[in-house]
């Protein structure tokens, strides 16, 4: 067996030969049906962080009966640690226009928008100049699809795809109840396919590469590769992409300081993994799932600081609309600076435990349902370092 | 007409006169003015037909969406783990000595407002700070300082 990660070239490459407007030229010759087996086929799931297998959630929008269906690309990236979507924007944006376009063509839409966070506004310019070319050659082919940027204005929770669309439509970014899902009633309450920007850009290169190579990659249920935004304790922090499905022993013996006590594997919303459970631990959907945020700890990081930090940002970023997100994020923040100051027993961290439980029960997004994944992990790991 | 009219008209044409187009006309406002006044948002809503409370609800949701005065320029440092952890309080500590102010406040000549915000997305270069919409990555306490006094002779002449 390799003992080394395994580096991929896929996201990034710019064969010469291939343009990803000969890639669409090619593609749209094929049926819409096709093009959903192929991915289906390749077992490409959603790199956005929830992991939804895209040829599913494509058939199911094109399904759908609707005059008017859309296309989005979710380039709201505020995950704390992730950094790739903005390089995959800047490096090869023609690839995630050729993604969005082929959604278009399989789902029946004629416009398409990618939803920029606000952070991002220096590519705008950039970004615009780039996608007025693309949509001429589109209209010099008579493909009827059309891309447009629409800008976010700081807000963590609008990268969920519900409150993206309440964004769009110039309401408060608060999430929606599901169902019904985005595939059914999305923006503007159309049928929509909401894709991250990693993902459009495998469908691109899917099409181009055929399934059989992607799947070559990776594991059963976490086929193919992944863009990892790495950093931390790290002393080559970066962008990488890498096979997905290995153990988290591997990525640390590649990207670690040597000194690497506790990986934060998906951002401030994923989970926290201690030293001894490194070589038990997958990265993927069989294992730890990521966005691609890879944070590395040392031993000089007290954990108390990286929770409290976490506790800060999702009480910063809750949208309020529901109190077991709204009061919880606030109770946990206080209730782990009470143990620390000796006010309240260590047996408290056990009840706030069983509050995160009721948050992920209770909460209506994703962002008050995972606060626990941090949470949890850090006291379950480092009990001591919240206490003393 | 007052500025504020034109602009805002301006906006809504490019725009379109939906509810829909709330935000970009926000946006634009913001990015011409740096926050919106009452005044803007009063005719936000007139012109595109909504009630004062709802242009005034969409904006005081988004932290982009500054509902009172800033500088002209509005400096945001990173302070999420991985800038926390590569030293943002130095930065933050040197624009503040630098400005003389604190965080969250504007300077008496209104060309600085100094700000904190949550990951920039450039967590492999930290710390990093935004000014405006530029972003300014592998920080040291001295790069802070001579990048915040260009912007101030940029902008004093
Ligand atoms: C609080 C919150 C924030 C999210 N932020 C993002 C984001 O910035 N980018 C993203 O692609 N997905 C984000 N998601 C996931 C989206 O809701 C959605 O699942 C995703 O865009 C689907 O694309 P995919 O299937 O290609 O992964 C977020 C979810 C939640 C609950
Ligand atoms: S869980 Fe939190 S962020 Fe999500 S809808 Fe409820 S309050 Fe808003
Ligand atoms: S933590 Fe500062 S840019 Fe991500």
């Amino acid at each position: 067996m390799e003992k080394k990660v395994k580096k991929v070239d896929i996201i990034f490459e710019t064969a010469l030969d291939t343009s990803p407007l000969d890639v669409l030229d090619k593609t749209l010759q094929r049926s819409a049906d096709d093009i959903i087996l192929e991915l289906i086929d390749s077992g490409l799931k959603g790199r956005g962080g929830a992991g939804f297998p895209t040829g599913l959630k494509w058939k199911f929008t094109k399904n759908e009966d609707s005059d008017t269906k859309y296309v989005i690309c979710n380039a709201d990236e505020g995950e704390p640690g992730t950094f790739k979507d903005r390089e995959i924007l800047d490096r090869v944006p023609e690839k995630v226009f050729t993604g969005m376009t082929i959604c278009g063509y399989v789902i029946g839409a004629r416009e398409g928008y990618i939803y920029l966070r606000g952070e991002y506004n220096f590519l705008l310019k950039t970004l615009n100049a780039k996608l007025d070319i693309f949509n001429k050659a589109l209209k010099d082919r008579n493909i009827d699809f059309q891309i447009f940027v629409k800008s976010g204005s700081g807000a963590y929770v609008c990268g969920e795809e519900s409150a993206l669309f309440e964004s769009m439509q110039g309401f408060r970014g608060e999430p929606r109840n599901k169902p019904p899902y985005p595939t059914v009633a999305g923006y503007n309450f159309k049928p929509t396919v909401i894709n991250n920007v990693e993902t459009l850009v495998y469908v691109a290169m899917i099409c181009r590469i055929g399934a059989e190579k992607f799947k070559a990659l990776g594991t059963t249920d976490s086929r193919g590769s992944k863009v990892f935004s790495v950093s931390g304790d790290t002393p080559i922090p970066g962008i990488y992409e890498l096979e997905l499905g290995m153990p988290l022993s591997r990525f640390v013996d590649e990207f670690g300081d040597g000194d690497a006590k506790a990986v934060q594997v998906g951002g401030a919303s994923g989970h926290c993994v201690p030293r001894k459970l490194f070589a038990d631990t997958i990265i993927g959907f069989e294992g730890i799932p990521t966005g691609g945020s890879m944070m590395l700890f040392n031993s000089s990081r007290s954990m108390y600081n990286v929770l409290k930090d976490y506790l800060e940002f999702f009480t910063e970023e809750s949208c309020g609309q529901c109190t077991p997100c709204r009061v919880g994020c606030q109770q946990l923040l206080k209730g782990i600076e009470a143990v620390k100051r000796g006010e309240r027993p260590p047996a408290y961290l056990d009840e706030m435990k069983k509050l995160t439980g009721t948050m992920r029960i209770a909460a209506k997004c994703g962002l008050g349902q995972s606060v626990g994944n941090p949470f949890n992990t850090i006291i379950d790991n480092f009990r001591e370092e919240i206490i003393y | 007409m007052s500025k504020i009219d034109l602009l805002v008209k301006g906006l809504v044409e490019q725009h379109g006169k939906t509810r829909n187009s709330l935000m970009p006309v926000l946006q634009g406002l913001v990015q011409q003015e740096r926050f919106l006044s009452e005044e803007a948002m009063l005719v936000v809503a007139r012109e595109l037909d909504l009630a004062a409370a709802e242009v005034y609800g969409t904006a005081s949701f988004y932290t982009f969406l500054d509902t009172v005065p800033r500088g002209k320029n509005i400096v945001r440092v990173c302070k999420t783990i991985t800038c926390h952890m590569k030293g943002k309080e130095d930065i933050v500590n040197a624009i503040e000595n630098t400005l003389k102010i604190r965080t969250g406040e504007t300077t008496h000549d209104k060309k600085f407002t100094l700000l904190t915000a949550n990951c920039l997305g450039w967590c492999h270069k930290g710390p990093v700070m935004l000014v405006n919409d530029e972003i300014y990555p592998d920080l040291t306490p001295q790069k802070a300082i001579e990048i915040i006094e260009e912007y101030a002779t940029l902008n004093g002449h």
